[in-house]
């Protein structure tokens, strides 16, 4: 068992930072120019020119999927750390301070686990606009849920033990004692939820731009490109499956890492489940 | 019991408060207020419904009188008119809301139907090949993009096989079928949503099941049910089973705002008229009246979901009453 997850894991880290090549190195790999139109060659079936086919107003679909991998990319890793840094924030004054402060925290918690997410972030930002920049935000935003209900559990037991009292009885503060022995010590669990979430993130960002919300057109995002496709599902396949599939198979990379680190860092937690 | 119940319900005031106060922050986000930013990018908003909005919200009174003001017409569900056909937008979500909650429901079954025996399966016999292959579906589950899966699935099934419908809930001609024809033509519209409303929520209460099943396989009472004799399958479908279930009502209850917001996505590929279209099409239009009815009526929904999953729990084990508040 624990040689197969640790394949996959590492598949998935492959996956990753071949994606990661894909969108760093856009400019050179892409054939053509991502906003390029070509009207000789309107949905085009995948060729040796195209090998992804063209869209429908002539665009090359591969050189698209490679640009959209950079919007996609780094919305999610983005999100997920504005996300990250306000769980540990919310969760580590909620676990070490208690009583009132962490009553408020806990509910507030609840308050916002109780909105349907999608409904949530839709409505932000029919708000605002949709830049790339409020997508960011608006996903952070509305998912440290996890993560502040994660690190304030970690610091309830964690504020407890001789090491913390030792540096309290020295005469540290709590701000202190919570960025230095606190949070290092509840990192493990939270890079684990922060890995998964990298790709909740990019899921939601995806259908954010599919439903015409999110990323907007002309500039390219693996969600925006299959709103072309459900226009011409029936008629080109290829407009759909490309962008859908990198989506897929990068999620199921980010979920397979973070699984692989779950069981890296909670030897207890494989052994159970 | 009564008096649980009644601790339950009074934790979940202050909640209420909280999910009316951030549905009030988030419409006033928009720059210069709601009535300036519906008039701007909607030209079809006249300069009545303006001052009609204004009036409404009391947009010229300080915001926390706002706020109170709108949390007084919200408790009598109240939540002012569309702009865009001037309805009173609570029978507009009204209206919508029997298709979203049948398509959950539904979906809900099915995730229950089928991801609790898998999760058992998967734990009785771990790592065997059954165990395997239902790894491969939860991680397939928990990565795949809903809406893609639904664009394949429409391509596939209504498109080239052409076995199913592909968007609303009847056909043209529903009104003169007659009533077994009728119930089978909607059945046959809400197959694709409703099955892939279950798909990723299935993969979730399967993996979880599984670790629940784990764990009670390893209590003692199975081992004195195993040592005294009783058949393997009368351990694992009696003992082990009921209470490896217990722990999965609490996080169905958890996921009905995921269920509650997917119908967003397939709502609208699928053309069905239910909130989730309703929800889409208002936040298209600005329409902030419904925006915000729908924001609130959907956490107060998500709100009693929880709670009913809570009181079921305590229900099934009695321990929790007892317990203090359940935590």
């Amino acid at each position: 068992m624990k040689m197969r997850v640790n394949k996959l894991a590492a598949a998935g880290t492959v996956f990753i930072a071949l994606i990661a090549v894909f969108a760093i190195f856009a400019p050179l790999i892409a054939s053509h120019d991502p906003a390029g139109m070509d009207t000789r060659s309107v949905l085009s079936p995948p060729s040796r020119e195209h090998i992804f086919g063209t869209d429908p107003l002539g665009r090359d679909v591969f050189s698209r999927v490679l640009y959209g991998s950079r919007i996609s990319l780094s919305i999610g890793i983005i999100a997920v750390g504005l996300s990250v840094l306000t769980g540990i924030f919310f969760g580590s004054i909620a676990g070490y301070y208690g009583g009132k402060i962490d009553y408020a925290i806990m509910r507030l918690v609840d308050i916002m686990l109780c909105f349907p997410t999608f409904f949530l972030i839709l409505a932000v930002i029919a708000m605002l606009e949709p830049s790339i920049y409020n997508i960011m935000a608006v996903i952070g935003l509305t998912s440290w849920m996890g993560v502040a209900r994660l690190v304030r559990s970690e610091i309830l037991t964690l504020k407890e033990r001789d090491f913390v009292a030792a540096s309290r009885i020295m005469g540290a503060g709590g701000s202190w004692i919570i960025i230095r022995h606190l949070i290092p010590n509840a990192i493990g669990p939270v890079l684990v939820n922060a890995t998964l979430g990298v790709g909740g993130a990019i899921l939601i960002e995806s259908a954010l731009s599919f439903l015409g919300i999110g990323v907007q057109p002309p500039t390219a995002s693996w969600g925006n490109i299959l709103m072309d496709g459900k226009a011409t599902l029936g008629v080109a396949w290829w407009v759909t499956v490309f962008p859908g599939a990198f989506i897929f198979f990068t999620v199921l990379a980010y979920n397979l890492l973070g699984e692989g680190l779950r069981d890296a860092f909670e030897p207890r937690l494989k052994d159970r489940s | 019991m009564t008096r649980y119940i009644v601790r339950h319900l009074a934790g979940l005031i202050p909640v209420f408060f909280g999910i009316t106060l951030i549905s009030f922050l988030v419409m006033h986000l928009a720059p210069g207020g709601p009535s300036d930013i519906s008039s701007s990018m909607n030209p079809k908003v006249s300069y009545e419904a303006r001052i009609r909005l204004d009036k409404l919200y009391g947009l010229d009174k300080p915001l926390i009188v706002q706020y109170k003001d709108w949390l007084v017409r919200v408790v009598r569900f109240d939540f002012g008119r569309s702009f865009i056909d001037d309805r009173p937008v609570f029978d507009k979500i009204i209206e919508k809301m029997p298709v979203t909650i049948f398509i959950n429901l539904s979906s809900l079954v099915i995730i229950l139907a089928v991801g609790i025996p898998i999760g058992a399966l998967s734990a009785v016999r771990r790592n065997g090949l059954f165990d395997r292959f239902s790894a491969v579906f939860v991680f397939a589950g928990y990565s795949i993009p809903e809406f893609w899966l639904a664009l394949l699935l429409m391509s596939v099934f209504g498109i080239s096989l052409h076995w199913l419908p592909i968007s609303g809930i009847k056909s043209i001609d529903f009104e003169y079928y007659s009533l077994p024809l009728k119930i089978l033509d909607v059945a046959r519209h809400l197959v694709l949503p409703v099955l892939l409303a279950s798909f990723g929520g299935l993969a979730g209460i399967s993996r979880y099941m599984r670790s629940s099943m784990s764990v009670v396989m390893r209590q003692e009472y199975i081992r004195t049910a195993r040592a005294k004799g009783l058949p393997e399958r009368k351990v694992i479908y009696v003992h082990a089973l009921k209470n490896a279930i217990l722990p999965v009502i609490t996080i169905l209850g958890l996921s009905v705002p995921a269920l509650i917001g997917g119908s967003v996505i397939f709502e609208s590929i699928f053309a069905i008229p239910g909130m989730g279209r309703l929800f889409y099409e208002s936040v298209m239009a600005r329409d902030y009246s419904v925006i915000m009815g729908i924001l609130s009526i959907g956490a107060i929904l998500t709100l009693a979901g929880n709670f009913i999953a809570d009181m079921a729990y305590s229900f099934a084990d009695p321990r929790i009453m007892s317990g203090g508040d359940g935590r």
